[in-house]
């Protein structure tokens, strides 16, 4: 009865223990009525130096377009072990683009910086449309961008 | 077959092809205005470097420099929390404007890529550029068999108004839509990732970066040596961070630079299969080649016309063509029918045919002549209908016969029966059907039916021909023939003038027009309509006599346009029709319709036109020089008997003289004293008419065939010290008749 006890402690504590280790974060893009084609976007996080690190979501299927994605692209280098399986159709015009994804909790209130490059085609490329702390602070709160995005949220 | 291939696909796709080619006309234009917004003369000397080092004070929040394909410059910038776009003028660094593609053409680009309507639009638009390719193609071999070969692509082209204006543009835009279209079907390839992709590797990411104090921009030697006219695009690196780079892009391949020492960091140059894409993308788009641009936005234009000629031309076939019914497959049916027809008489006859032997049970396939086949695998016996055209020649629908015929080396083992339809007032009576019958004798094909001949489409000789077949078939055969004719108007005779009865060559002129009533209606009245069918001077005219099934025709000397119809007849003693038409009062009516005969026109061009004419054959000559508004010069030889008595239109021809739209009348006469004929004031007036000759002349004959190849023989005599004859200038369709 009581060894039954502890490891159900035990395991309780793994898990809360894991939770706190890993949330599951989702981001929400709304983008402008731009009057264009559907949009690529790639975001991803960088240090307070705006040094790339990780990517979080790329929208948009054809790598020859993923150049105009410039901030991404050069950080990243467009290699693909950095998106595989984080990426996803582009985004028409006016829709809103929603991903959900798990992240270690060491990126949040330190100093890190989510990104969001926008392009779309016959049109200007925008590196850094949107630009916002990652904070527990920021949950929740619309930011707007400052090319083909409306308003970008994220929330924990 | 072509013909119904091109015909089908044009129908399908028509609305995609016209929507593809009017959003390409107008986006080709977008070339052209970008660059007379672009200031781009005398910019080749500046570097890139230069460029940007003249952007410093007025964008300091520049993240991109463009280049477009047309030579202008555009600076993407941040602004606090705004972003923007201008345009600059390279030369001096100034602001020209702020920068926005279009929203219209922004629209008009989707409509041409997708019809609007995303991925599934973009198949669409792929498979319609894909049918106008094979439209171009089918429409180029037509064109090039129908007038003789490549050889002889650039030959007049005649035909009915609409067919010759459909040929005409599309000679002239055939190269421009294969361009269009096949540059075209390769972008949407390449967007279906039907070919491989053609990007080329992007260089890596320098793995090794200064990181020291960056350097002015307009210092930086790798972008010193970049000329703003190989130049694309330079991305600037984020401010403040001391490991960016520049990355660079130019029209020969990508690097980046790094922005403390402005050394170039890795460096890739485009492959050869981007090199290729971006050649092909300029072709369509015309980006960077505006000429070209507006040349094929051009030929696109020739499309929507096209469509809407072609379909006027499938609809009027279709209106026309004798439909068979029941008409079995070739390699299925028992019996086999081929046909030889200008003017789709012999068709009926054909039909009234095929439709008794239907409903005898036999399996029926009728084809025009034309498509002989190698082999009917299960047929038992053969027909041969044949009309006779021109001077015993073959007529459409069996021209191309004897040559498949002399091709064949092994002939179906079928017997054959051939009916020969044609008219014993031409010396040359049924002399095709004749050619025909021994071209088979010589193969060795088997005859089912002695050789026999129909005069005049005479619905009894057709039955009794049909008595001869019951025999051989074993079974009763009743051709019961009703002809069937175009529909025809009623036209009212308005006025007359007669000439000629002193010299026993009765003539009148007559002219007719709609009843009264018959072209009130606004919508008439608004188009000025006199209520007559279209037609011009030189198409013909088909009466039908009362208590006569078969129509004669008459060569018409006015156009619609002016209102009345004009014709010019003889009175043939014991003539049915043309004593008909003579008898006529005013106000009397009778039954016509149009037969267009387009190919006896006079050329357009300045070009001299000689005129030729007996009799009669003045009435289309009068017509052409009436409606000579534009003053070519017009040559008028006609011969008549006397001058006191059948000099037709005498008065008008003198009034036409007066007002130049004949420039000279050369009327012979041959009963008075040194009485001539035309053919002989040509042999006289040789060293004029090779003056004529050389200046391009064409000549335009008309009346009886006597009169005709007199004049053929001594025109071939004036011709012959410049090294030509009449056969030369009627290829050229310098020489055309119109001769009964
Ligand atoms: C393209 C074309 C254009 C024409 N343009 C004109 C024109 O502008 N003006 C004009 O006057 N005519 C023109 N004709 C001729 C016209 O069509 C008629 O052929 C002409 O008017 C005689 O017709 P009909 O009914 O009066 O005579 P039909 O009754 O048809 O007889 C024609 C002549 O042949 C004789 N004839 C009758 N039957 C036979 C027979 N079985 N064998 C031999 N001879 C016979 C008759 O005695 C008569 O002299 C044109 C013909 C064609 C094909
Ligand atoms: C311009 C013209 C030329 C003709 N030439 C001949 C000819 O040389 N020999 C002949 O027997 N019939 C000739 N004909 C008569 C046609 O062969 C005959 O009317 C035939 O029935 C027409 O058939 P289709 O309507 O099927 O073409 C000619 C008819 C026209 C209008």
């Amino acid at each position: 009865m009581k060894r039954l006890a502890i490891t159900l402690c035990l395991m309780a504590a793994a898990l809360l223990s894991s939770q706190s280790y890993a949330r599951d974060v989702t981001l929400t893009t709304e983008l402008k009525n731009y009057g264009g084609d559907g949009a690529y976007l790639a975001i991803y996080l960088t240090n307070a130096q705006g040094q790339y690190q990780k990517t979080l979501w790329v929208a948009g299927k054809k790598l020859k377009y993923y150049k105009h994605l410039s901030g991404w692209a050069r950080g990243s280098g467009q290699r693909k072990s950095e998106y595989d399986g984080l990426s996803g159709a582009s985004v028409t015009e006016g829709k809103t683009l929603t991903v959900t994804l798990d992240l270690p909790d060491t990126y949040i209130d330190a100093g890190f910086q989510l990104h969001v490059d926008t392009a779309v085609e016959d049109m200007r490329d925008n590196r850094n449309d949107v630009v916002v702390p990652f904070t527990s602070e920021g949950v929740d709160k619309p930011n707007n961008g400052r090319g083909y995005i409306k308003t970008f949220t994220y929330s924990f | 077959m072509l013909r119904q291939f091109h015909s089908l696909s044009g129908l399908i796709a028509t609305l995609f092809v016209v929507l593809l080619t009017i959003s390409g006309a107008v986006l080709s234009l977008d070339p052209l205005l970008e660059r007379s917004q672009a200031k781009i003369a005398g910019t080749s000397s500046i570097s890139v470097a230069e460029l940007a080092g003249k952007l410093i004070t007025r964008y300091p929040g520049t993240e991109q420099i463009q280049r477009h394909p047309s030579g202008s410059i555009i600076v993407y910038f941040t602004d606090g929390d705004q972003t923007g776009a201008d345009l600059i003028n390279p030369l001096t660094g100034a602001t020209i404007g702020a920068y926005s593609s279009s929203p219209i053409m922004v629209w008009i680009k989707n409509l041409h890529r997708s019809y609007l309507l995303g991925t599934p639009g973009r198949v669409v638009a792929g498979v319609a550029a894909f049918f106008m390719l094979l439209l171009t193609f089918s429409g180029a071999v037509m064109l090039i068999n129908r007038l003789g070969g490549w050889r002889h692509i650039f030959r007049p082209i005649q035909g009915p108004f609409k067919q010759r204006l459909h040929t005409e543009v599309g000679r002239v835009a055939v190269l421009g839509l294969i361009l269009s279209a096949s540059t075209g079907l390769y972008m949407s390839a390449m967007t279906f990732e039907l070919i491989p992709d053609y990007s080329s590797a992007e260089p890596g990411f320098p793995t090794h970066v200064d990181g020291g104090v960056p350097a002015s921009i307009d210092t930086l030697s790798a972008l010193k040596v970049i000329p703003i006219t190989e130049f694309r695009e330079l991305v600037y690196p984020y401010p403040d961070d001391p490991m960016g780079v520049y990355s660079i892009t130019t029209d020969q391949g990508s690097g980046f630079v790094d922005q403390a020492t402005g050394q170039l960091l890795s460096y890739q140059a485009y492959g050869n299969p981007q090199k290729l894409y971006e050649f092909i993308y300029m072709l369509h788009t015309g980006e960077g080649l505006w000429w070209l641009g507006l040349l094929l936005g051009l030929s696109a234009l020739a499309v929507p016309l096209m469509a809407w000629t072609g379909i006027q031309i499938w609809w009027s076939r279709k209106q026309s063509a004798t439909t068979i019914n029941h008409n079995s497959a070739a390699r299925l049916a028992d019996t086999i029918i081929l046909v030889g027809s200008e003017s789709n008489s012999t068709w009926g006859f054909a039909k009234t045919l095929h439709d008794a032997l239907h409903r005898l049970g036999f399996q029926v396939h009728t084809a025009p002549m034309n498509q002989l086949g190698h082999h009917y695998p299960q047929a038992k016996r053969m027909f041969m209908l044949t009309a006779t055209y021109g001077d015993g020649d073959a007529p459409a629908s069996a021209n191309h016969f004897l040559t498949r015929l002399a091709k064949m080396t092994k002939t179906p083992d079928v017997p054959v029966a051939v009916l020969g339809f044609g008219d014993r007032q031409f010396p040359e009576f049924c002399q095709f059907a004749k050619e025909v019958e021994a071209a088979l004798i010589t193969k060795g094909w088997p005859q089912l039916l002695p050789f026999e001949t129909i005069h005049r489409q005479s619905p009894q000789e057709f039955s009794r021909w049909g008595q001869a077949v019951s025999s051989v078939l074993d079974k009763e055969l009743t051709l019961v023939h009703i002809p069937a004719h175009p529909a025809s108007t009623t036209l009212t005779l308005v006025e007359r003038v007669d000439y000629g009865t002193a010299v026993q060559a009765p003539t009148a002129v007559l002219r007719f027009k709609s009843p009264e009533g018959s072209h009130k209606g606004l919508l008439n009245r608004l188009l000025r309509r006199s209520g007559l069918p279209h037609f011009d001077a030189g198409d013909l005219v088909g009466i039908l006599p009362p208590g006569s099934s078969v129509p004669r025709f008459y060569s018409l000397a006015s156009a619609s346009k002016n209102g009345v119809l004009e014709i010019c007849v003889r009175h043939h003693p014991d003539g049915v029709c043309s004593g008909f038409l003579h008898g006529l009062a005013i106000g009397d009516t009778v039954e016509a319709f149009i037969k267009l005969n387009p190919s006896f026109r006079p050329a357009s061009g300045k070009a001299p036109i000689i005129l030729i004419g007996a009799g009669t054959g003045i009435g289309p000559l009068v017509g052409f020089i009436r409606n000579n508004k534009a003053h070519h010069p017009i040559h008028l030889y006609w011969g008549g008997r006397s001058p006191q008595s059948d000099f037709l239109y005498e008065t008008e021809l003198k009034r036409y003289l007066e007002d130049q739209r004949l420039t000279k009348l050369n009327p012979v006469f041959s009963r008075i004293s040194q009485g001539a004929y035309v053919q002989n004031k040509i042999t006289e007036d040789d060293v004029e008419l090779r003056q004529l000759i050389g200046e391009g002349a064409q000549f335009l004959i008309c009346g009886g065939r006597n009169m005709a190849s007199s004049v053929a023989v001594a025109v071939d005599k004036v011709i012959a010290p410049l090294g030509g004859d009449v056969a030369t200038l009627k290829a050229q369709g310098r020489y055309r008749e119109d001769v009964y």
